[in-house]
C-alpha cells in the first residue's frame, strides 16, 4: 500500500513535499499528490510516514488500498 | 536516509507565467540608480525624534520600520510575500485552510508566489510605493519552515533591491538551525511568535509541533518549542540582529503568564513586544474559533500592555496583518499587486527617487515632532491626576484627516499632563458574515471606541453627532487637518480647565470590545 492525500481536505501548504525521503509529492492541480510507484510508506526511513506526520490536517494522508503493502528492500 | 526533496520551482500552480529573476534584473539595469550597492546601509535620516527609552543603535535600526516604530508606520510602508506556505507547528488559533478574500489576519493570503514572482513583486510595490522600506516573510506557514525558498526570495531582493530592510516572523522551532543563514542575508529585524515559556500552557495551545522528522504532542512539543524559541533569540541578539516578540493574548490560557513571557524574553535580549489579541471568530475554524474561546477586551489588553510596559519596550500599533499585506499599516493594497497584475506592470526602479521621497517624508515627521513639543510645552504646569482616553480618524501622516463615517480604523491616544501616548487602534470596519451584518454599524464604531472621552475627525454628519454625545463621546471636528498630538494636547488642556471650572464632571468611561470579524475590503 501507499499512502495518499485527499485532495478535498488538502489545503496545498507543501508541508509534505519537502519531508518526504522518496520524493514522491508534487504538486498537481492545486494540490498535492503522492507517485504511488515511489511511496515506501517510509518503511526503513522513519517511525512514521513523513506526510501524516507533517500535514496540518488531520486524516488527510491516508493509506491508499488500491496499492499492494509496500515492502522495504531486504 | 532522509532526503531533501529539491524545492525550486517545485510549487508553481495557478500562478501567472513565470519571471526568471535574470528578465527583472535586466529591466532593473536599464534604469538609472541601479548601480548603488546598498549593502545593509539603508537609509539614514536625521532626527532622532520619538526615540522613547530605545538606545541610540537600536532606534537608527527601526525609526524607518513601520512594523516597530508607532511613528514611523505613518509615514513608510511594508510588503508580505506568501512564499512559506508549510508550517511546522499547529497552533489552536490557526487555521490555513479557508482563504476568504475579504479578511485579513495573520496566515490568510490569497496567492502563493515563487521566490521569483515575490522578487518581481517586490520590484513592482517598490517602484509604485517610494515609501515602501521594508520587505518580511512572514507565511501564510513558517519561513523556516520553508528555509529555501525563504533565503532565495532574500536573496533576489538583496541583489536587485538593496535599499529594502529585510525581515521575517518565525515560530521559532526550526530557529537555532537557521541563525547563520540569518546573518549571511543581512536580515536586521526578525519577529519570533512566543506565546509561553511554560510547557503546561503550551500545551494548551499547540496541538503538535513537527521536528527532527518526529510529531510531539502535549507538554513534550510545547517544551520542545519553547527551548528552541528561547535558544533562537539568545543566537540572534548575541549575533546583534534585532529581535521582536509576538504573542497572542488568550483570556484565560496565557493571559496571566504573558507577563513572565515579557520578563524571560527581555532578558534574553528582545528590543520589542507585541502583545496582540486572539482572532478567534467561529468562522475562521480554528480550534479557538470552535470551542468559543473568546478574544481579550480593548481594556484586557491595554492592561496587560501597560504592566509589561515597565519592563520593555511594548509594541502598540499592530494590525495583525495577512502574510501577504502591502502598503502602509491599516491601509491593505494587496489587491493592487496581485501577481497578473504585477506581471503585466511596468518595473522601474528608482533608487534614487524613492530616496528624495524618503527625505521628503523625514521633514515632514521633524516638522510634526516639532508642532507637538511646541504644544506639549503649553501643557507645562497643569497638574492632574486625570488620564483619559481619546479616538482619531486619521489616514496617516501623523494628521486628524479622516471623516467619521470614512473611518476604517480609529487610532488611541492617551492624554495626560505628560502629554498624549499612542496607545493603539480599533479597527471598525463593517462586519462580513458571522451575524453581525445587521447590526447598526454606528453602534459598532460606539462599541470599538467606547472607554474613549472624545472622538478626533475631520468631519462628521450632525447624525452621529447626536449619537456620540449621547454616549458619552464629545465628538471634536475644530482640529481638522492638524496634527494629532498637538490637537489632542490642546483639547486636553481645555478639557482640565473645564473640569476645573466645575463645567464637566470628569468620570470614569467602560471597557470596548476588540472587533473580531473579518475586514470588509474597500
Amino acid at each position: 500500500m501507499a499512502f495518499k492525500i485527499i485532495a478535498s481536505q488538502c489545503t496545498s501548504c507543501s508541508a509534505c513535499e519537502a519531508e518526504c525521503p522518496n520524493v514522491a509529492i508534487t504538486e498537481k492541480g492545486g494540490t498535492f499528490v503522492i507517485n504511488p510507484k515511489k511511496c515506501t510508506e517510509c518503511i526503513g526511513y522513519f517511525d512514521i510516514p513523513q506526510c501524516v506526520a507533517v500535514c496540518p490536517v488531520d486524516d488527510t494522508c491516508v493509506i491508499d488500498k488500491a496499492y499492494p503493502r509496500y515492502q522495504a528492500a531486504s | 536516509m532522509h532526503a531533501s526533496t529539491p524545492q525550486e520551482g517545485a510549487s508553481q500552480a495557478g500562478a501567472g507565467p513565470l519571471v526568471t529573476i535574470d528578465a527583472v534584473m535586466q529591466q532593473v539595469a536599464e534604469h538609472k540608480g541601479c548601480g548603488t550597492q546598498g549593502g545593509s546601509g539603508k537609509a539614514s535620516c536625521g532626527s532622532a525624534a520619538g526615540q522613547g527609552d530605545l538606545p541610540t543603535e537600536i532606534w537608527e535600526k527601526v525609526k524607518n520600520h513601520p512594523c516597530y516604530s508607532e511613528e514611523a508606520h505613518h509615514h513608510y510602508a511594508r510588503m508580505h510575500v506568501a512564499v512559506a506556505p508549510a508550517c511546522n507547528i499547529q497552533c489552536n488559533y490557526c487555521n490555513r485552510k479557508y482563504d476568504c478574500a475579504n479578511e485579513s489576519r495573520p496566515g490568510v493570503v490569497s496567492e502563493r508566489l515563487t521566490p521569483e514572482q515575490a522578487a518581481r513583486k517586490v520590484l513592482a510595490v517598490a517602484s509604485t510605493i517610494p515609501q515602501m522600506t521594508v520587505l518580511g516573510i512572514a507565511g501564510p506557514g513558517d519561513p523556516l519552515a520553508n528555509p529555501a525558498k525563504t533565503f532565495k526570495t532574500f536573496e533576489l531582493i538583496s541583489q536587485t533591491a538593496p535599499d529594502i530592510k529585510l525581515c521575517l516572523s518565525t515560530n521559532g522551532l526550526a530557529l537555532p538551525d537557521h541563525v547563520d543563514t540569518i546573518a549571511r542575508y543581512n536580515v536586521d529585524h526578525v519577529t519570533i511568535t512566543i506565546n509561553m515559556v511554560d510547557p503546561e500552557i503550551g500545551a494548551k495551545i499547540y496541538p503538535w509541533v513537527f521536528w527532527n522528522h518526529q510529531r510531539y504532542t502535549g507538554v513534550e512539543g510545547a517544551r520542545l518549542l519553547t527551548e528552541r524559541q528561547l535558544r533562537g533569540l539568545e543566537m540572534l541578539t548575541e549575533r546583534g540582529i534585532l529581535c521582536k516578540v509576538n504573542s497572542v493574548m488568550i483570556p484565560g490560557v496565557n493571559d496571566r503568564h504573558l507577563v513572565e513571557v515579557n520578563r524571560a524574553v527581555k532578558s534574553r535580549g528582545a528590543f520589542l513586544h507585541n502583545i496582540m489579541p486572539l482572532i478567534s471568530a467561529p468562522e475562521h475554524g480554528t480550534v479557538f474559533g470552535l470551542t468559543g474561546q473568546r478574544g481579550p477586551t480593548a481594556q484586557e489588553l491595554k492592561a496587560l500592555q501597560d504592566s509589561c510596559e515597565g519592563e520593555m519596550n511594548m509594541m502598540r500599533h499592530c494590525r495583525q496583518c495577512r502574510a501577504d499585506a502591502v502598503g502602509l499599516l491599516g491601509e491593505d493594497r494587496s489587491a493592487e499587486f496581485t501577481t497578473e497584475k504585477v506581471m503585466e506592470m511596468e518595473v522601474a526602479y528608482d533608487l534614487e527617487g524613492r530616496q528624495a521621497y524618503q527625505a521628503k517624508v523625514e521633514e515632514e515627521r521633524v516638522a510634526k515632532v516639532a508642532a507637538k513639543q511646541e504644544e506639549l510645552a503649553t501643557l507645562a504646569g497643569a497638574a492632574s491626576d486625570i488620564t483619559l482616553l481619546v479616538a482619531v480618524a486619521t489616514k496617516g501622516s501623523g494628521l486628524i484627516n479622516e471623516h467619521f463615517g470614512h473611518a476604517k480604523e480609529f487610532q488611541v491616544y492617551e492624554l495626560s499632563t505628560a502629554g498624549a501616548k499612542f496607545v493603539g487602534h480599533r479597527r471598525v470596519d463593517l462586519y462580513c458574515q458571522g451575524g453581525y451584518g445587521d447590526e447598526d454599524s454606528l453602534q459598532t464604531v460606539i462599541r470599538a471606541i467606547n472607554d474613549c472621552h472624545a472622538v478626533f475627525v475631520a468631519k462628521i454628519g450632525g447624525c452621529p453627532k447626536a449619537d456620540l454625545v449621547s454616549a458619552g463621546i464629545e465628538p471634536v471636528d475644530r482640529y481638522a487637518h492638524e496634527f494629532i498630538e498637538k490637537s489632542a494636547i490642546a483639547w486636553f488642556k481645555g478639557y482640565l480647565e473645564k473640569v476645573a471650572a466645575g463645567e464637566v464632571a470628569h468620570g470614569p468611561r467602560g471597557d470596548a470590545a476588540i472587533r473580531q470579524g473579518a475586514l470588509t475590503a474597500a
